[in-house]
C-alpha cells in the first residue's frame, strides 16, 4: 500500500538472488477449529464443560529467507500449511508466534478473482482490484489499457462480470494482478484454470517477472509445472519445513512420501 | 498463544529494521487507513450502493419510498389515532426530524455490524484495511441521510422555517454526535460480529427500541413529567440519541412560529434543557468511538480465521 518505501535494488542478472525480501522468522500459526459459532450452543459447552475448540497448528516453528529474484515453489499435501504460510506473508493472516518481514511491495493472487464482484462490471473490477492491490487511481488509469489488452476480453468489458464465463473472469483477474508491478508476487494455485493458450501466457509473463528479477512465491499441486518454473521449492508436511533447495529433489521428496 | 505475543509489537519490525525498508504484512496506519486510503473507499462505496441496488427499477428513488411511508403510517397511527399531535400545530416536523435521525442511526448500526462478514470473501482472502469496510458502510448510510433531510427541510419550511446560525450549528453538532457515537458502536459490533453471528440479530433489536427510547414521537416533556428526577430519566437524557434528537428539534421544529406560539401560551409544552447538553453528548459519542477503534484494532488480524 505505501509505495514510498524504499525497495533495494532489483537483482540485475537473472538467476543470482539478490538481498532478502521475505523474512520468515520461527513462525507458527493455530487454529482452532471451532465447534461452536452461536451464542447458545457456547452455553450449553460451557455448562458440559465440553471443550470448546479443538486446535490445529497449520505451521510449526517455519523458518525461511526469501531472496530478491527468487522464485519459490510451496508444495505439499492437502492440509500441509501452504496457503496459510502465503497468507500469513500476505497479511490476511497473522502469526501467532514469530514474525513475518518483507519490503516492497506485495500482491497476492490467493483466489482467482476473490476482489471481484459479480455485480460489477469487468471495467469497475479492475479498478477496484486495482486499488485492493495498492495501485493508485493514475496507476490504473493508465494501465488500464494493457490490462484489458492482455486478458482479451476487450469487448465484455463493460458487462458484469456474473455473466463473464469462469475463463474470462480469470485472465481479468490474473492480468489485473501481474499488472500491479509488485516487487513481490504472491500466487495461490491459479495457474491450473484457464485454457492452455491462456496458460502458456500466464507463464511467458511470470517468467517476464522472473526476468525483470521480482521475488515470486507459488502454490501448486502441478509439481511438473513447478519444477520447470521455481528456482527452489520449499515442502511442507503438517506444517513443518521437510525440504528447502533443489526443485527436482523437492518434487521426489513428495513424491516418495 | 499468550497475550504478549499476540501483541502487534512484538512482530512489527524494529526502528532499524524499518530503515531498511523491512515491514510486517498487514502492517497499516490502523484506524486512519480510511483517510489515508480514500480512493479504495470511494471504490468501496460505489461497489456496496451498486449491489444494494442491483436489479432495482427504483433504486435509490427507495432511500426515499421507505421513510415517507414510515412517515405517514407513525403520523396516522400515533398523530391522530393516539392524538399526539394535538395542540401541536407543527407535530409532522417533530416527527420526520426525529424519524431521519433514528433511520440514520439504523443503518449506520445494522450495515456497519454487518460490513466485516458481508465482505468475508474479501477479508478472508486478500489484504487491505479492515477499517475501510465499516467506513464504506457509514458513508453509504449518509448517502441515504441527505434526501431525507432535504425533505425535512422543505417540510419545515412549508411551517415557516427561517433558520439562524444557531440553529443549523445544531443541526450540524447533532449529525457529528450521531455518526460519531453510532460508529464507535458499529466498529465494536462488526468486530464482534465476525465471531458471533448473534450480534447482528442484538443490533437489530437495538434499532428497533431506539425509535420509542428516544423522544421521536413524543414530546419529552411527557417523559419528564412521568419519571422526572429519577435516575432512569437521567439515563434517558443521557442516551446520546435523544440529545441527538433534541439537537434536530431545536433545528427544525422548536422555532416554528406556530410552536413558539404554543410555547407562549403553555411554556411547559418545549423544554430546551436537554439541548444544552450537548457537549455531554459530544463527550460520550467521542469515548464510545475511541473504544470502537479499540477494539476493532484488537480484533481485526483475526477476522480472516473467524470468519
Amino acid at each position: 500500500m505505501a509505495d514510498d518505501l524504499r525497495v533495494p535494488e532489483r537483482t540485475p542478472a537473472p538467476g543470482r538472488p539478490g538481498p532478502d525480501m521475505i523474512r520468515i522468522e520461527h513462525v507458527s500459526k493455530r487454529f482452532a477449529l471451532r465447534h461452536a459459532r452461536a451464542l447458545k450452543e457456547l452455553v450449553f459447552a460451557a455448562m458440559q464443560r465440553k471443550k470448546l475448540a479443538e486446535t490445529f497448528l497449520a505451521l510449526d516453528d517455519v523458518d525461511l529467507s526469501i531472496r530478491a529474484g527468487e522464485t519459490v515453489g510451496l508444495i505439499g499435501f492437502n492440509g500441509s500449511g501452504k496457503s496459510t504460510l502465503l497468507k500469513t506473508i500476505s497479511g490476511v493472516l497473522f502469526p501467532d508466534r514469530g514474525r513475518v518481514l518483507l519490503r516492497g511491495r506485495v500482491a497476492g493472487l490467493i483466489e482467482v478473482g476473490a476482489g471481484f464482484h459479480p455485480d460489477l462490471s469487468g471495467r469497475e473490477n479492475v479498478y477496484l482490484n486495482g486499488a485492493i492491490l495498492g495501485m493508485s487511481r493514475e496507476q490504473i488509469d493508465a494501465k488500464f489499457d494493457e490490462i484489458v489488452a492482455f486478458s482479451e476480453i476487450e469487448e465484455f468489458i463493460d458487462t458484469d462480470v456474473k455473466y463473464y464465463s469462469s475463463g474470462m473472469f480469470l485472465r481479468l483477474a490474473f492480468s489485473v494482478a501481474v499488472h500491479t508491478e509488485p516487487d513481490i508476487f504472491l500466487v495461490d494455485e491459479i495457474l491450473s484454470v484457464g485454457d492452455e493458450p491462456f496458460q502458456r501466457k500466464c507463464l511467458d509473463r511470470i517468467r517476464e517477472l522472473q526476468q525483470a528479477g521480482r521475488t515470486m512465491v507459488i502454490v501448486s499441486h502441478e509439481l511438473d509445472m513447478l519444477e520447470e518454473l521455481c528456482t527452489r521449492i520449499v515442502v511442507l508436511r503438517r506444517g513443518r519445513v521437510v525440504h528447502d533447495g533443489d526443485p527436482g529433489e523437492a518434487v521426489r521428496t513428495l513424491r516418495t512420501s | 498463544m499468550s497475550e504478549a505475543e499476540d501483541r502487534p509489537a512484538a512482530r512489527a519490525p524494529a526502528r532499524a529494521e524499518q530503515d531498511r525498508g523491512w515491514r510486517a504484512p498487514g502492517q497499516d496506519a490502523g484506524w486512519l487507513n480510511p483517510l489515508r486510503e480514500r480512493f479504495l473507499l470511494v471504490l468501496l462505496v460505489k461497489k456496496e450502493l451498486r449491489v444494494r441496488y442491483r436489479g432495482s427499477v427504483l433504486g435509490m428513488l427507495w432511500s426515499y419510498v421507505k421513510p415517507a411511508v414510515q412517515f405517514v403510517v407513525f403520523y396516522i397511527a400515533l398523530g391522530v389515532f393516539l392524538q399526539l399531535s394535538k395542540g401541536d400545530p407543527a407535530y409532522a416536523v417533530y416527527l420526520f426530524s426525529g424519524i431521519v435521525v433514528i433511520n440514520l442511526f439504523g443503518e449506520v448500526f445494522g450495515n456497519a455490524t454487518r460490513s466485516i462478514t458481508d465482505n468475508q470473501a474479501l477479508v478472508s482472502k486478500i489484504y487491505l484495511p479492515s477499517e475501510l469496510f465499516p467506513w464504506a458502510s457509514m458513508i453509504v448510510a449518509f448517502i441515504h441521510f441527505v434526501p431525507q433531510v432535504l425533505v425535512l427541510l422543505v417540510g419545515a419550511m412549508l411551517f415557516g422555517w427561517s433558520p439562524t446560525l444557531v440553529q443549523l450549528g445544531a443541526l450540524g453538532m447533532g449529525i457529528v454526535i450521531l455518526v460519531v457515537f453510532t460508529m464507535g458502536l458499529g466498529m465494536i459490533t462488526a468486530a464482534l460480529n465476525a465471531a458471533f453471528r448473534d450480534v447482528e440479530n442484538f443490533v437489530d433489536l437495538v434499532v428497533m427500541v431506539a425509535t420509542w427510547l428516544s423522544p421521536v414521537i413524543y414530546r419529552i416533556t411527557l417523559v419528564e413529567e412521568a419519571i422526572g428526577g429519577t435516575v432512569l430519566y437521567w439515563l434517558y437524557v443521557l442516551n446520546p440519541l435523544t440529545i441527538v434528537v433534541e439537537l434536530f428539534h431545536a433545528a427544525f421544529w422548536r422555532h416554528l412560529p406556530p410552536t413558539i406560539e404554543v410555547v407562549a401560551q403553555d411554556p411547559a409544552f418545549a423544554s430546551d434543557h436537554v439541548v444544552g447538553l450537548w457537549w455531554v453528548g459530544l463527550v460520550i459519542a467521542t469515548g464510545t468511538f475511541v473504544i470502537g477503534t479499540v477494539v476493532f484494532e484488537r480484533r481485526k488480524r483475526r477476522f480472516a480465521q473467524e470468519l
